[in-house]
């Protein structure tokens, strides 16, 4: 496979990480308004997951 | 979080774990000891001891190798292996794989090592394995990715805790980068050409090299660091819910980032302000990150003055957030108009290298090997001393670096009042020697306590006994997952270990499509130059010759759109000049001048002299001698193979060309052989001397010279 240039050029080629953006910050602002809705119990409990081996060698 | 009295009895591995863990102190003196060695060549050029196994070129890729991918490398297996079976409440998926992986990982670093001493490199930074090596690294990620989804999936804990989505982003990222990357022609046993030419070749290697530090030294090891910091301190991350918000930022904004190493080059524009951008941008999630780790510590900073273990973890994850600040400022335009090519940027590398990552293994290091062995740390004492001197290493290498390299930038770019410049290149090589040699200083500062650490750990297993496999009990996961109220989406990923690769692949590989598809596929970012041909079968054997010796270490070729550069070195470099160069050899440093418009500018016999001894054409020079280029023949028979694979990859040699190609380099060779006997040099012209000079002859020269003096009056 050789690397041809199939287009001369691409008009409004800005569109594209244009909506790559928007796309990303869309879920990125959902996800932040779930991680701040999150409820405490439920963080809580992940967040002591590491400190919560009994059998560790102390 | 079940009730059920029924729990399952298993072991976790601390065997794997511990040959990581010797490997991983291993591969660091190594990986140090030759970085210091690099380090002096350049203070001391005798110490490249006129041997082409031993030179500063072929030894600063084993050095970086070494210090990425067996020092960190072996940090990171050792890290994930010991908290991913902790996390999971599972043994690792197969004692096989684990051993596989070890020994297969090891393999690798020691053919890289030989291989790269022997001259077998691709010639693109932290990417220079051979096709052989690249595959055996690719079997042996993919043996390590079974392993650990393999744990996942096995798990008794259903929800994967933070550093385990770090680590499923690190190995599905790391397998993509290295498969696009490597991708490459073979044409001999050992030996092949990069898929991609010039500008694109430059832009999926910074595409590589950047995301390489993002998720081959950063991700990972912030998953370590999630696990490890609130372990030893005893108390759980400050906040989850950033820890949930920077992970998946960075993922995201990390991979845009590449073309920061591109700025002010032939990159087209457009690909150069989306890494600035997206480079700054990216100083949001990075400081996520230190924050939770800082201030996991709130509260708990008496801990700190007592616990040595917690001093290198401060320390470290407080260099990751100023080399993770110094970045982004680095790749803002204005900045690196004055970084790039200069010292400044290996100082930046150093603080994140040695302070994060260094610090961060010796702190795990320090706390896992007593636990594995059931005992105490031998010298807490020797331990301090290891973090204050590590940390006089620290400053010593990147403090002079820093004064160096913009010292160095500004004497480049300085004018005398009637416009000439005011410094020759050599002037600033010779001023940066005192810095050299600071910073030489400063890494056998941090290597010596690398030692202590080794002589302290030692001591510390003697006295132990190690439980190669610990005992645990876990219930196993319900087959019916309780709901716990709100069911949101990010808890659904979270137990979907194998969505979450999937997705995490998706978010990583759209900044890859995005930048580098359109350069491939649109004719106007790469404008063709009529008048670039390609490279004659013996310029083509000279400049697989400049591949070979590493020249690309210490010399650039790209002349920058700035005024002190066309004035120093020629027309600025074009992107279509570089079409044919598979690989591209633009360089990041310049110890040495910038080459892309050397053709032409000094006779035959000066890069004969030069490269014999470059300190009899320039005085004062640091770069190493080459006399083997006079004593070893080219290998013609070759010729055709390199041919044919060019022309699989399109560069257009005429049909049957390979057959014809040989007599043409002959002929070639004869004209440099007369052209040097006219300067009174004798030489037979099959010597690989004379394929490096006729490539050196052609660089630059396709596009005429004659904007020359308009260039500098705009």
């Amino acid at each position: 496979m050789k690397f041809r240039h199939y287009l001369e050029s691409i008009t409004g080629v800005g569109i594209y990480p244009m909506v790559s953006l928007f796309l990303f910050f869309v879920f990125f602002t959902l996800l932040a308004v779930w991680a701040i809705k999150a409820k405490k119990s439920y963080i809580d409990a992940v967040k002591n997951i590491p400190l919560g081996n009994d059998n560790d060698n102390q | 979080m079940s009730n059920t009295l029924q729990t399952d009895k298993f072991f976790y591995d601390n065997k794997i774990v511990k040959w990581f863990a010797y490997a991983t102190i291993l591969w660091g003196l190594v990986g140090m000891l030759v970085g210091v060695l690099a380090a002096f060549q350049l203070v001391f050029p005798v110490l490249n001891l006129n041997t082409a196994q031993t030179t500063f070129g072929r030894v600063r890729p084993v050095h970086t190798n070494a210090v990425i991918f067996a020092f960190v490398g072996n940090g990171i297996f050792m890290g994930v292996y010991y908290s991913l079976q902790r996390l999971l409440k599972a043994r690792m998926f197969s004692d096989f794989l684990s051993k596989l992986h070890f020994w297969g990982w090891q393999l690798i670093i020691v053919l890289a090592a030989v291989s790269l001493l022997m001259g077998y490199t691709t010639g693109k930074e932290y990417a220079e394995l051979e096709w052989p090596i690249d595959i055996l690294i690719a079997l042996i990620w993919v043996a390590f990715g079974v392993n650990m989804f393999g744990t996942i999936i096995k798990r008794r804990e259903r929800h994967l805790y933070v550093a385990i989505w770090f680590y499923i982003a690190t190995f599905v990222t790391v397998a993509m980068l290295h498969i696009v990357n490597s991708w490459e022609i073979p044409f001999s046993a050992f030996k092949s050409y990069s898929w991609y030419a010039g500008v694109q070749d430059a832009l999926v290697q910074w595409w590589y090299g950047h995301n390489a530090v993002a998720f081959f030294l950063t991700t990972p090891y912030l998953g370590i660091m999630y696990y490890f910091l609130p372990k030893i301190a005893n108390r759980p991350v400050y906040s989850y819910r950033l820890s949930i918000i920077h992970f998946w930022a960075l993922i995201f904004i990390y991979i845009w980032a590449g073309p920061h190493h591109l700025l002010y080059t032939a990159l087209p524009d457009w690909a150069q302000s989306l890494g600035t951008v997206f480079s700054v941008m990216l100083i949001a999630p990075s400081w996520g990150g230190m924050l939770n780790g800082l201030l996991t510590l709130r509260g708990a900073w008496d801990k700190v003055r007592e616990d040595v273990v917690l001093k290198f973890l401060v320390v470290a994850v407080t260099a990751y957030g100023m080399a993770t600040f110094e970045g982004p400022m680095l790749s803002l335009k204005n900045v690196n108009a004055i970084s790039h090519f200069t010292d400044w940027t290996i100082a930046h590398v150093h603080v994140g290298a040695l302070g994060w990552n260094g610090f961060l293994t010796f702190g795990v290091l320090y706390w896992l090997i007593p636990r594995i062995f059931k005992t105490n740390l031998y010298s807490q004492k020797m331990a301090n001393w290891h973090f204050w001197i590590g940390t006089l290493g620290i400053v010593f290498y990147a403090v002079p670096m820093y004064w160096a390299g913009f010292m160095q930038s500004l004497a480049w770019k300085e004018f005398t009042a009637e416009g000439q410049l005011k410094y020759q290149f050599m002037e600033t090589v010779t001023q940066m020697r005192p810095f050299y040699m600071m910073r030489g200083i400063g890494g056998v500062l941090f290597l010596l306590g690398a030692i202590m650490m080794t002589y302290n750990l030692i001591k510390t297993v003697r006295q132990g006994k190690a439980e190669n496999d610990e005992a645990a009990e876990a219930a196993p996961l319900s087959k019916v997952y309780e709901d716990h109220g709100s069911h949101h989406w990010h808890r659904w990923i979270e137990r979907r270990p194998v969505q979450m690769m999937v997705f995490s692949l998706v978010l990583v590989a759209i900044g890859g499509l995005i930048e580098i598809v359109p350069t491939f596929m649109i004719k106007s970012n790469i404008p063709t130059i009529t008048s670039v041909k390609p490279y004659t079968p013996l310029e083509l054997q000279g400049r697989d010759i400049y591949v070979r010796e590493g020249c690309y270490t210490c010399h650039s070729q790209m002349v920058r759109p700035f005024r002190s550069e066309v004035a120093r070195y020629g027309e600025y470099s074009k992107a279509g000049e570089f079409i044919y160069d598979h690989p591209f050899q633009w360089g990041s440093k310049r110890t040495g001048p910038d080459l892309a418009r050397v053709g032409g500018k000094y006779p035959d016999s000066w890069h004969f002299n030069h490269m014999y001894e470059p300190s009899s054409m320039s005085p004062g020079s640091i770069m190493p001698a080459y006399t083997w280029l006079f004593e070893n023949e080219i290998d013609t028979a070759i010729t055709p193979a390199k041919i044919r694979a060019m022309q699989t990859l399109g560069v257009p040699y005429e049909e049957g060309y390979d057959a014809k190609a040989n007599a043409d380099l002959m002929a070639q060779a004869e004209k440099v052989k007369g052209n040097l006997a006219k300067d009174n040099i004798q030489v037979k012209s099959n010597k690989e001397i004379v394929a490096l000079i006729a490539y050196l002859q052609r660089v630059g020269t396709d596009i005429k010279l004659e904007q020359k003096t308009t260039a500098s009056a705009n």
